[in-house]
């Protein structure tokens, strides 16, 4: 069947109509690319830069000789690095555990973590007890606090649900005991599943902020996003604007290129993992969905 | 369908167990003791974690100091409650909190609907795939990014924005530092980073949508505007009530980092939300029992929107949530 003049004009405009939001969406990408890779002195010499003329390494290479800004990458590739795993190993055993029926008490766990998810005590309370606890300015309040969610645990064990019990059985007969089904059966078998809430993980820790702004005052133990937003949003007050300020007051750079370069890095490790995320898009949604 | 039988009986047998004499009870403790282990660090971090600081919120009804502790600080009852509530900032943290998130209600929330279905329409498949890496990639980015990337393109300095306006003839424009653009700008941003990523649950029940009825309503001649119109808006209709009573759920709720981010000194009046409010109060000022009791309120009044907002999508024959 052709199609109608109507239809066809509908077709067009709508590939137009999302290309041009494409754009639009990309833009910013695009001009913090850019500008970061530009020479700076032709950035002061033309202000406006929509396609340099000469490209040039410098700020990155500036950004990346700095203490500072190494330190707070480190840190923040320690809580993506540790931080995930051990979530991963909390969240999955306490998942796979309550979605074995015969676990007694299986009903009372499952609503008192269904309870976490309704009712938020605030920002407070939690606060308090990190500092009772004498976590304050250690790496482990950005990871502990946070270890894992009520969502996560309530959706991993959706997915263990759907395991077969034969399989366990069967691994059962050969000998194994609960712990190592979960290890050699389990967990191998889940190994798509775990990826996935493995890359949401990584992303959150990556991107920590709130809980660092709240626990740490120490700048040598920032992760990079309260780096970041000490240098690109409020290099004025907190502890961390001394060394933002230290790092910005290189003279030779405009700081506009070393703050587009430093959004670069930090999104460099987001772009590397996001083809992986893309396979897990529904799972993630159903994530974010219901976390909001 | 076979769950439904085994799964009662393993209720009913769950339900005899809890019921039945000590030993049995640890009969099972015993032959579980390995799922326990494995449960185990969830549990304590469920508690520590999660419970500690519900049972903490009780310092709201106290005048608590760090030195006397939870034990010994004097109670005071709803003193704080009522200090909040007659408090002029009582009225303008409600006031911009319901504006930031009308705002969101009318303009965000349409958009991935609108863009699900505009998606559905492409036909060439590697176009679609492109368009949808494209604008499901801000949802990654963390808040000191997003709103980085937003000084870097408005400020009235260096920002790419204001020096297109200079160069095709027009003033600067305060975008940053002006009350009028804030909660638009707070808008703009979650619009950049969410609406793509929020097609996918739509787009996951547009691919529900049985070929037979597109192709039925081709032989009536429906056009493809048409075609829209009648199968595909009224196949999501149940995703989109379902999500509609969710956000209107949230309605208490304003991202703290987004607008932590975004606030400075010039815009605070129409900027400043329950969660930075206690934050500056309770973390950097250390009123600790008031802004615990200001938080408490917000709590409170989330979890009875989101129990009536479940309530209210199961009436309309949808799961809910709980």
């Amino acid at each position: 069947m052709r199609e109608s003049l109507g239809d066809r004009a509908f077709g067009v405009i709508n590939v137009i109509a999302l290309g041009l939001i494409s754009l639009i969406t990309f833009f910013p990408f695009y001009y913090v690319f850019v500008v970061s890779f530009t020479d700076p002195s032709e950035f002061i010499r033309r202000g406006l830069v929509l396609f340099p003329q000469h490209w040039s390494l410098v700020s990155y290479k500036y950004l990346l000789s700095t203490d500072a800004f190494m330190r707070a990458i480190g840190n923040s590739a320690f809580l993506a690095i540790v931080g995930t795993a051990l979530s991963l190993i909390v969240t999955s055993g306490l998942s796979y555990a309550i979605s074995r029926r015969r676990l007694q008490g299986r009903r009372f766990i499952m609503l008192a973590i269904l309870l976490t998810t309704l009712f938020n005590p605030g920002i407070i309370p939690p606060y308090l007890l990190v500092r009772d606890l004498h976590l304050i300015n250690s790496i482990w309040s950005l990871i502990l606090p946070v270890l894992t969610s009520g969502w996560y645990v309530l959706l991993m064990k959706g997915f263990f649900d759907s395991i077969p019990s034969s399989l366990e059985e069967a691994a059962r007969i050969d000998g194994c005991n609960d712990l190592s089904v979960w290890y050699r059966v389990i967990l191998p078998l889940s190994l798509p599943s775990m990826a996935a809430f493995g890359l949401f993980y990584a992303v959150a820790y990556w991107n920590t902020f709130f809980t660092a702004l709240l626990y740490i005052n120490d700048f040598a133990k920032h992760p990079l996003q309260v780096l970041l937003q000490n240098m690109l949003i409020d290099a004025s007050t907190a502890a961390g604007g001394s060394a933002a300020a230290e790092m910005m007051s290189e003279q030779r750079i405009p700081p506009e290129t070393l703050k587009m370069a430093a959004v670069v890095i930090a999104t460099v490790p987001i772009l590397l993992v996001y083809p992986f995320l893309q396979k897990h898009f529904a799972k993630g949604a159903l994530v974010g969905s219901v976390k909001e | 369908m076979m769950d439904v039988p085994a799964d009662k009986v393993t209720a009913a047998a769950e339900g005899k167990a809890v019921g039945s004499p000590p030993s049995l009870v640890w009969g099972g403790l015993k032959r579980d003791k390995y799922l326990y282990l494995l449960a185990l660090p969830g549990l304590i971090y469920f508690i520590v974690f999660r419970y500690v600081p519900m049972w903490g919120v009780i310092i709201s009804f106290q005048d608590y100091s760090p030195y006397q502790g939870v034990l010994n600080s004097p109670w005071v009852g709803f003193d704080h409650f009522a200090r909040f509530f007659s408090n002029p900032d009582f009225l303008l943290l409600f006031r911009n909190t319901m504006a930031i998130n009308l705002l969101s209600l009318i303009f965000f929330f349409p958009l991935p609907i609108l863009l699900a279905v505009l998606l559905n329409e492409i036909r060439v498949s590697s176009y679609k795939k492109v368009v949808q890496s494209i604008i499901y990639l801000p949802h990654f980015l963390s808040w000191v990014i997003i709103v980085g990337i937003t000084f870097l393109l408005l400020s009235t300095g260096d920002g790419v924005v204001n020096k297109l306006l200079v160069a095709i003839g027009f003033d600067k424009v305060d975008f940053l530092t002006n009350k009028n653009y804030f909660w638009g700008l707070l808008t703009l941003q979650s619009i950049w980073k969410d609406a793509g990523w929020g097609t996918i649950i739509f787009l996951a029940a547009i691919a529900g949508v049985d070929p037979q009825l597109y192709e039925a309503a081709k032989m009536d001649g429906a056009s493809r505007l048409r075609q829209i119109w009648h199968v595909t808006l009224p196949a999501i209709r149940p995703v989109i009530v379902i999500l509609l009573i969710l956000r209107i759920g949230h309605m208490m709720d304003v991202g703290f980092e987004q607008v932590f981010l975004m606030m400075n000194g010039a815009v605070s009046d129409v900027a400043d939300v329950f969660d930075t409010y206690v934050y500056r109060l309770g973390v950097k000022q250390g009123q600790f029992s008031f802004s615990t009791a200001v938080g408490l309120f917000k709590s409170v009044v989330g979890l009875l929107l989101v129990i009536g907002a479940n309530r209210l999508a199961k009436k309309f024959g949808e799961e809910g949530v709980y």
